[in-house]
């Protein structure tokens, strides 16, 4: 039978907040256990919590950012459940009116088309603390630092139909945020965890199948691996005339299998009820209207300008706009060398396989714009082939540098002077007669791969200084004329 | 609205109340009497009037976003049960 995949998505995005969402203490990354945990996030007898407004901004921001409606009045809610990293006994969340309405954002797949997935909500609500597991004397740690930082969850519709869309829209999701500056979206720190809902269909039918829940995946990769691993399960059971139990799975990368997390009894009862202890958010046009003036370019805009302004494919731009820091970097050696092309190919190219190798991140990179377009503006001019400008910003990635003194100092400016390239052409071609007679003897077709022996060994004379086109052509003339 | 005893053992299960056997019938007793209340309450029209989050004819004051809480992990570990490199320790909790 043939099946139709249904995924929804669960994202959790820690906000860039200083302090924490109901208390004064700091969310700074990576403190000493329990240093950051106040005697509200460790709900003391008789603490109450006071609303952070910077993560009303940054919720509403994000609400903009999906064109997503505003809700004028949302309220809080508590999510009561008993776990050690939870001292409350509940999460404050927003169950019937959050803070973000429906809203959408488009993804971009590998064949070029455009795909909207719907955003059911987003809303507020409190992080826990950590629970480690490591053995204390038959003992569980518990570090409240995280208890209490600011989430935004968005809940996505059920729109999406592959592993491969799910994570484009992730990385959408992840785009967005960042660009509006209300989460670092560290994945690998926690800033960015993601619940998977998938379930299966026969194709054509209206009705969806039962669905499993992926708790907690915390990588790009991970996605796609764990909804396709979730996938190849529940085909082979349906597949089999089984049925699939709804139920909350847990995603193991070492052994590429999703499994069951021992289920608890009653354990989806969560027995909401608004929170007595925070009053309803109220938020006006006036104030929703500041916060759009806010608004940075977004990707879609900024992908939308980039093939327009620059000429370049939907894909290409799509890389380019994927962080706000890369689509600057493009952006500001485009303005350098007045190559938006050749701008686009050295970040994408040369640049990005620097950055992977070395594990950096573009803000990081030893080559700033301004420097690697003042290496295509030697490229452009013919200073240096576009060959030799490889090994130029090879040197000032290790050494440092402008591209121009490089190249002075390396002696590395191109030979462009003809009566010098024609000599070394003859020299290659008196050292390498034989092969000129067996050039001059073969049938036309065949020339063209056999002048590219030529071709190198004028280049290797040069010390690959020789202009390639030049060589080219004087070759041409030589042996043919 | 009744009650039905094993309800009554879930709701207890889920905010992790003891209740001895003896006690049941008297608290089923008096759990449906308050649900009759509700019921009482619920037969009123609504319809026209808007959900009730607050008491309080009042919207969330918001606070600035500033780190106003100093560490005071010595003081709170002071008076808890156990306590080992900064962790509060607590009994073995098994996914």
């Amino acid at each position: 039978m043939e099946w139709e995949v249904v995924i929804g998505l669960e994202i959790h995005v820690q906000l860039a907040t200083k302090s924490k969402i109901f208390s004064g203490s700091s969310t700074a990354f990576g403190a000493e256990p329990n240093t950051q945990a106040s005697a509200v996030d460790l709900a003391m007898p008789g603490m109450l919590p006071v609303m952070n407004q910077e993560a009303v901004r940054m919720a509403v921001k994000f609400g903009l950012a999906i064109e997503a409606e505003v809700a004028e009045r949302s309220v809080f809610d508590r999510k009561n459940y008993f776990y050690p990293d939870l001292p409350k006994g509940y999460q404050i969340s927003q169950l019937e009116f959050p803070i973000v309405k429906t809203g959408h954002v488009d993804i971009h797949l590998d064949d070029g088309t455009k795909k909207t997935i719907g955003v059911t909500r987003a809303h507020l609500e409190e992080d826990a603390g950590k629970s480690l597991h490591e053995d204390f004397h038959g003992m569980t740690g518990i570090d409240l630092n995280r208890a209490g930082t600011p989430l935004l969850e968005i809940v996505s519709e059920p729109d999406i139909r592959s592993a491969k869309e799910a994570v484009a829209y992730l990385k959408k999701i992840h785009s967005i945020v960042t660009y509006l500056g209300i989460s670092d979206g560290d994945m690998s720190q926690g800033s960015m965890r993601c619940d998977c809902n998938v379930s299966l269909r026969p194709k054509g039918q209206e009705e969806f199948g039962t669905r499993t829940e992926i708790k907690n995946v915390n990588s790009f990769r991970f996605v796609e691996k764990a909804i396709n691993t979730e996938i190849e399960r529940q085909m082979d059971i349906l597949e089999n005339g089984g049925s699939i139990e709804q139920e909350t799975r847990l995603y193991d990368a070492d052994k590429d299998e999703t499994r069951s997390m021992r289920s608890k009894e009653f354990a989806n009862d969560y027995r909401y009820f608004p929170d007595p202890d925070l009053l309803p958010i109220e938020i006006d046009q006036a104030y929703i209207e500041e916060v759009r003036k806010t608004l940075p370019e977004l990707p879609e805009a900024k992908i939308a300008r980039f093939c327009n302004e620059y000429g370049l494919s939907d894909v290409d731009a799509g890389i380019l706009a994927a962080t706000r820091e890369q689509a600057d970097y493009f952006e500001a050696v485009a303005a350098k060398s007045g190559d938006a092309k050749m701008a686009a190919n050295w970040v994408m190219g040369e640049l990005a396989k620097y950055l992977n190798q070395n594990n950096l991140d573009i803000a990081q990179s030893p080559i700033n714009a301004d420097a690697l377009g003042g290496l295509i503006l030697r490229i452009k001019d013919n200073t240096v082939s576009g060959k030799i400008a490889k090994d130029v910003f090879d040197a000032m990635w290790n050494e440092g540098g402008e591209a121009d003194a490089i190249i002075k100092a390396k002696d590395l400016i191109q030979v462009t002077d003809t009566s010098t390239i024609e000599a070394i052409v003859d020299e290659v071609l008196a050292n390498n007669a034989a092969q000129v007679e067996q050039y001059r003897a073969a049938e036309e077709a065949k020339r063209g791969k056999m002048i590219g022996f030529f071709v190198g060994q004028t280049m290797k004379a040069s010390k690959g200084k020789a202009n390639p086109q030049q060589v080219n052509e004087i070759l041409n003339k030589k042996l043919n004329g | 609205m009744t009650i039905q005893s094993d309800e009554l053992v879930k709701i207890a299960y889920l905010a992790k109340l003891q209740i001895d056997a003896d006690n049941t019938a008297r608290l089923t007793r008096d759990l449906d009497q308050i649900l009759n209340f509700v019921d009482q309450m619920k037969s009123v029209d609504t319809t026209q009037v808007e959900p009730l989050s607050n008491p309080l004819e009042m919207t969330q004051r918001l606070r600035k976003d500033e780190v106003t809480e100093i560490n005071q992990r010595d003081a709170f570990q002071n008076i808890a049960p156990a306590t080992e490199a900064g962790l509060y320790l607590v009994p073995k909790v098994i996914e």
